[in-house]
């Protein structure tokens, strides 16, 4: 008995930090996406691409600055907030207009949207594999559990998923904006009949929403190769995420990334072959059992 | 006219058929091509809109029985040696039976939830699919399906396609118009109403969505007839909103509406494509302006054109 779990526990210990280190990823990307969800009800597909271009920019302002340490934290900074301008520009110009039609045709329109961000991408930056450098200080392994190799970027990664769910939290229920956009998620009506500006106070979420996506981008960057559709394989996750924690519930895209992320990693040592097929399974059987998603949903 | 279903209606639909059937007299063997694939891909869309504009139900992830219907009757005809021509019974019947299981899944839960967890069934499908290489050839998919010999030429494939459609979309014409159709009408306008009036609301869901599957899977056989080829990509989630969209672009509630999209999708992408390597630049900027100026789709658009001036 000692010696099988000596043998398993490592390797298993060590696909649980790969798992929560593609949870903070998930869970930064659809934590906003499940932010636009309850405030501003738009199932928005081309959220994806913004996290596309998160990272080709992250590529961009990391080679503009030499690609080491410096260039990894000005991209850090600047393309998110680079993403932010982008969907200012978008919210302002299209998603204003759309807050009151049909989940049907929002679904559709922001496909409809992230083909041409997907196309805008390939216009900027070309078709090419893109990759970003790990910064220096965080290359190289740390061996854990009886010599198994792990990433030190990734346990940056684990650092950096508490602190934004801190923030989040802090944001929606500590500051003014926060409450004001969980009131208008319960009724917005009544938020615009008390003199509040509704208008502004969505694209100040849907601002948020798209920044986190943009961080994600940045954040999976030294990870993965940057490419064209990257954003179409991740948008799918995200919404499977959101809606298995409930939509509109930003503690429920955490528990949703958690279980999506874990099933993910240790579904790799279960069956090697068919790894991806267990955390679209998780959904299911979630679903299956809470057909509203794990945690109350704001809708 | 003896048949009330297709009253004033049945000159047009000879007319219709008889210049598709002498098609591919006068046109090049591309065309010939081009034309067997929009009618395979306006099968499916039609069969998406049977759920979807006549039931009302958001099927968002058809593109699924499309690809199920294609792997069924590739791998019937590779891997048995049974007569291919089952395979192309078997692909729909799978594709069907696939319809009614996520359907039993999926029916419980409404409008939106209804639509995520039948893509998340979706997209498990399609994982699997992905990746089961010793069986479905995983991402490579599966090429040169060998076929029938009266069907595997380019003309062959183009009637086999045109005859199929033909009957497919009689079928599901007659189905609309029968008391199974009206009933799945009214459920999509008034559910509750329906249910009051002793309709099994989710019975007769489960059943269209069946249906729907089934249809979707005979389009994905045809597609193995026409390309000899099937690929994982035809059940990526993508391709299951552009078969909504072509749903759309033709108009929801008029029965050929999604044949017509899905020509317009077709050609356009077959000639934008040529041009410019931006083709999905151009079906999104489409896609927008249909949502916001072509609510009905185009024939919705031409009907009350045609009735604007015929009152005028």
């Amino acid at each position: 008995m000692e010696s099988v779990l000596g043998f398993i526990s490592p390797k298993i210990l060590s696909q649980i930090l790969v798992g929560l280190s593609r949870t903070v990823i998930l869970f930064i990307v659809s934590s906003g996406l499940s932010l636009i969800l309850g405030v501003l009800r738009i199932p928005n597909v081309a959220h994806g691409s913004l996290y596309m271009i998160g990272a080709f920019m992250a590529y961009t302002v990391s080679h503009l600055f030499g690609g080491g340490n410096m260039g990894f934290w000005m991209a850090l900074v600047l393309a998110p907030l680079g993403v932010a301008v982008v969907s200012f520009a978008a919210e302002r110009s299209l998603f204003q207009f759309l807050y009151e039609r049909e989940h049907l045709m929002l679904l559709l329109l922001t496909f409809a949207m992230s083909l041409v961000f997907g196309d805008l991408v390939k216009m900027v930056w070309g078709g090419e594999y893109r990759s970003v450098p790990v910064p220096s200080i965080f290359q190289g392994y740390i061996n854990l559990f009886g010599g198994l190799p792990f990433p030190i970027y990734s346990f940056f990664l684990l650092v950096v998923g508490p602190v934004i769910a801190i923030l989040l939290w802090l944001l929606t229920n500590k500051t003014k904006i926060g409450k004001i956009s969980r009131a208008a998620a319960v009724d917005r009506e009544m938020v615009g009949a008390v003199g509040i500006n509704v208008s502004w106070v969505f694209a100040t979420v849907f601002i948020i929403g798209c920044l986190l996506a943009g961080l994600g981008g940045v954040l999976v960057a030294p990870t993965v190769s940057v490419t064209l559709g990257m954003d179409h394989t991740l948008i799918m996750e995200a919404f499977l995420i959101v809606i298995m924690g409930g939509l509109g519930n930003v503690w429920g895209a955490l528990l949703g990334s958690l279980i999506f992320g874990l099933t993910q990693s240790l579904g790799i040592l279960v069956w090697p072959q068919f790894g991806i097929v267990f955390p679209y399974l998780a959904v299911v059987v979630v679903l299956l059992f809470r057909p509203t998603g794990l945690l109350r949903s704001t809708w | 006219m003896k048949n009330p279903l297709l009253r004033g209606k049945l000159p047009w639909v000879i007319a219709a058929l008889i210049v598709l059937f002498l098609l591919p007299v006068f046109l090049d063997r591309f065309y010939v091509y081009l034309a067997a694939i929009i009618l395979l891909t306006g099968l499916s869309a039609t069969s998406l809109n049977f759920v979807l504009g006549y039931g009302g139900v958001f099927q968002f992830h058809h593109a699924v029985f499309y690809g199920i219907g294609a792997y069924g009757t590739a791998l019937m005809i590779i891997k048995s040696n049974l007569s291919p021509w089952l395979g192309f019974i078997v692909g729909p019947v799978v594709a069907g039976i696939l319809g009614f299981v996520i359907g039993v899944i999926c029916i419980r839960l409404s409008k939106l939830y209804f639509g995520m967890l039948q893509i998340s069934l979706g997209s498990l499908v399609w994982a699997i699919v992905y990746r089961w290489y010793s069986f479905t050839g995983g991402d490579d998919g599966i090429h040169g399906v060998p076929l029938p010999d009266i069907i595997s030429s380019p003309n062959g494939a183009y009637y086999f396609t045109l005859i199929v459609t033909a009957v497919s979309m009689f079928i599901l014409y007659r189905m609309i118009r029968s008391p199974f159709g009206s009933a799945l009408q009214g459920i999509r306008d008034n559910p509750v109403r329906s249910e009051m009036i002793g309709v099994n609301v989710k019975l007769q869901q489960l059943l269209a969505l069946t249906i729907a599957g089934f249809f979707g899977g005979v389009a994905g056989s045809l597609f193995v007839v026409v390309d000899n080829t099937v690929f994982p990509d035809m059940m990526f989630w993508t391709l299951s909103l552009e078969l909504i969209i072509m749903c759309l672009l033709g108009g929801w509630f008029s029965f050929l509406g999604p044949m017509v999209g899905a020509g317009i999708i077709v050609l356009l992408r077959t000639y934008v494509s040529g041009l410019t390597v931006y083709w999905a630049l151009i079906l999104g900027i489409i896609m927008m302006l249909v949502i916001f100026f072509l609510p009905n789709g185009v024939l919705g658009y031409l009907d009350r054109f045609v009735k604007k001036k015929a009152r005028s």
